[in-house]
């Protein structure tokens, strides 16, 4: 066993962090305040993740931890060996086998289950931070229900660009009431968001802020009835899996402009080609 | 002060509270879904369940309402001697125990503010049953609908009435557990 506390964080501020997902679950998609505390990574690298992930990972529990879908780029690489070394919990890359997900930025291909807890890293949680820089007029607007400009913002994409160019951290309402960040995940992922078996919870660190979606909550992505939310992908299959309906990184492979799409979800593309499915880019 | 008040806490506290911890999780994610919580002793009329909500999620920065029997001497040494939570006034707490008489009117207790709903109260109501029929209720965290033997249906419907605002429940009887919170609209 380690010297720290179990999960790092002491129980104090565990509770802390506990009551503000209660609160967080109680009120779905309102960011409830928590006193983020200094972790031992740098803010943007999840540390509001990490938290939320102290405060809800027991013994028992299998951990996962992806970045943009990868289980091995250095995010994922180190918040999974952190928690193995300060909670002694098990770990895994399958998704199906997990029963926390920590995610940066990706929502696994694979479907989610009643047991299983999706914990979002989350680099700026207001929606509306970008439109309007002070916290008291957001909290205002939320409070008011006043989300108008953020369709003028939707508009004036659709205005400049002929369609909704935002292509993640795509807004959503969540329960037809508060307006929420989804992080920034792929608008692909957004449809995921909606009545998920899974709990969802959100941690911004550096923010301070913590949110959350219970299972069988309605999401909508924000839209017009004259331009529907659409979930684009690039329109390729995986180059190494052939998967048709997965969200694809593209990979610049050499310097002559050669290029390759494949799955972002590194767990769904090495399940697939276990299982014998071939890419045209594949060994 | 007696030796009795020392008793009945966790045993491995960052452990314990972890896991009764998911049991909470749960049951506020899914409301009217029961859930078993142990490992703690709290004196009478506190039930264990209560006992665990207590001591998971109350310390010095969460004032407590004790209602009816459990503002007792016993129980009031406990919560000191495990939690250090100041006990308080209904307007002023951030949690509160009792019966549902006990705990009436629920009108006194703070509903959060609009711009801040989250600084509102969780009740810990003791129950004597858990009974998964009655009242249909609907709302994030259920699928399709669930029921459950609310104690009163026309408080939850004003409760649900004023979300985001509102205050969010707990029932406990015995070991058990499920929870209410204010998105859930009971019919």
């Amino acid at each position: 066993m380690t010297d720290y506390n179990f999960a790092y964080l002491d129980e104090q501020t565990k509770r802390m962090i506990r009551r503000a997902i209660l609160k967080g679950l109680a009120i779905p998609g309102y960011q409830v305040p928590f006193a983020s505390r200094e972790m031992p990574m740098p803010y943007g690298w999840g540390t509001g993740g990490v938290q939320v992930s102290a405060a809800v990972l027991t013994p028992e529990d299998r951990f996962k931890v992806i970045d943009q879908g990868a289980d091995d780029t250095t995010n994922a690489v180190s918040i999974r060996k952190f928690f193995e070394h300060t909670a002694g919990v098990a770990t895994t890359t399958k998704t199906a086998e997990a029963t926390v997900i920590q995610t940066r930025h990706r929502i696994p291909e694979a479907d989610l289950g009643e047991g299983q807890i999706l914990v979002y890293q989350v680099p700026i949680p207001e929606p509306l931070r970008f439109l309007e820089p002070r916290e008291s007029e957001t909290r205002k607007m939320h409070s008011l229900e006043e989300y108008g400009l953020m369709h003028v913002k939707l508009y004036e994409d659709i205005s400049r660009h002929g369609h909704i160019a935002t292509a993640y951290a795509y807004p959503v309402k969540v329960e037809a009431r508060y307006v929420m960040d989804p992080s920034p995940i792929p608008k692909f992922d957004n449809p995921k968001l909606s009545n998920s078996p899974a709990i969802q919870l959100f941690g911004a660190g550096r923010e301070q802020r913590i949110y959350a979606l219970p299972p069988y909550t309605r999401v909508t992505s924000l839209d017009f009835e004259d331009h529907p939310f659409d979930p684009s992908k690039a329109d390729h299959p995986c180059g190494l899996c052939a998967a048709e309906d997965s969200y694809l990184d593209e990979v610049i492979v050499d310097d002559a402009g050669g290029r390759m799409f494949v799955c972002s979800d590194t767990d769904f593309c090495e399940a697939r080609q276990n299982a014998g499915h071939k890419g045209k880019d594949a060994a | 002060m007696d030796t009795q008040s020392l008793e009945g806490g966790f045993s491995n506290p960052a452990l314990q509270s972890a896991t009764a911890f998911r049991g909470v999780m749960e049951a506020m994610a899914r409301p009217a879904t029961v859930h078993v919580l142990q490992d703690a002793q709290p004196p009478a009329p506190l039930s264990v369940a209560a006992g665990v909500v207590l001591l998971t999620l109350c310390d010095t920065d969460t004032p407590i309402y004790l209602a009816g029997d459990v503002d007792c001497c016993a129980v009031r040494d406990w919560i000191t001697f495990h939690t250090g939570a100041p006990i308080c006034a209904a307007s002023d707490c951030a949690y509160a125990f009792g019966t549902w008489e006990a705990l009436m009117p629920l009108s006194v207790f703070p509903i959060g503010t609009s711009e801040y709903p989250d600084r509102s109260a969780t009740l810990v109501v003791e129950m004597p049953e858990l009974r998964l029929e009655g009242a249909t209720l609907t709302g994030p965290g259920i699928q399709d609908e669930a029921h459950f033997a609310v104690p009163d249906v026309s408080a939850f419907q004003t409760n649900a009435a004023q979300f985001p605002l509102g205050l969010d429940f707990f029932f406990t009887c015995g070991d058990r557990l499920a929870a209410l919170p204010r998105s859930t609209e009971v019919r």
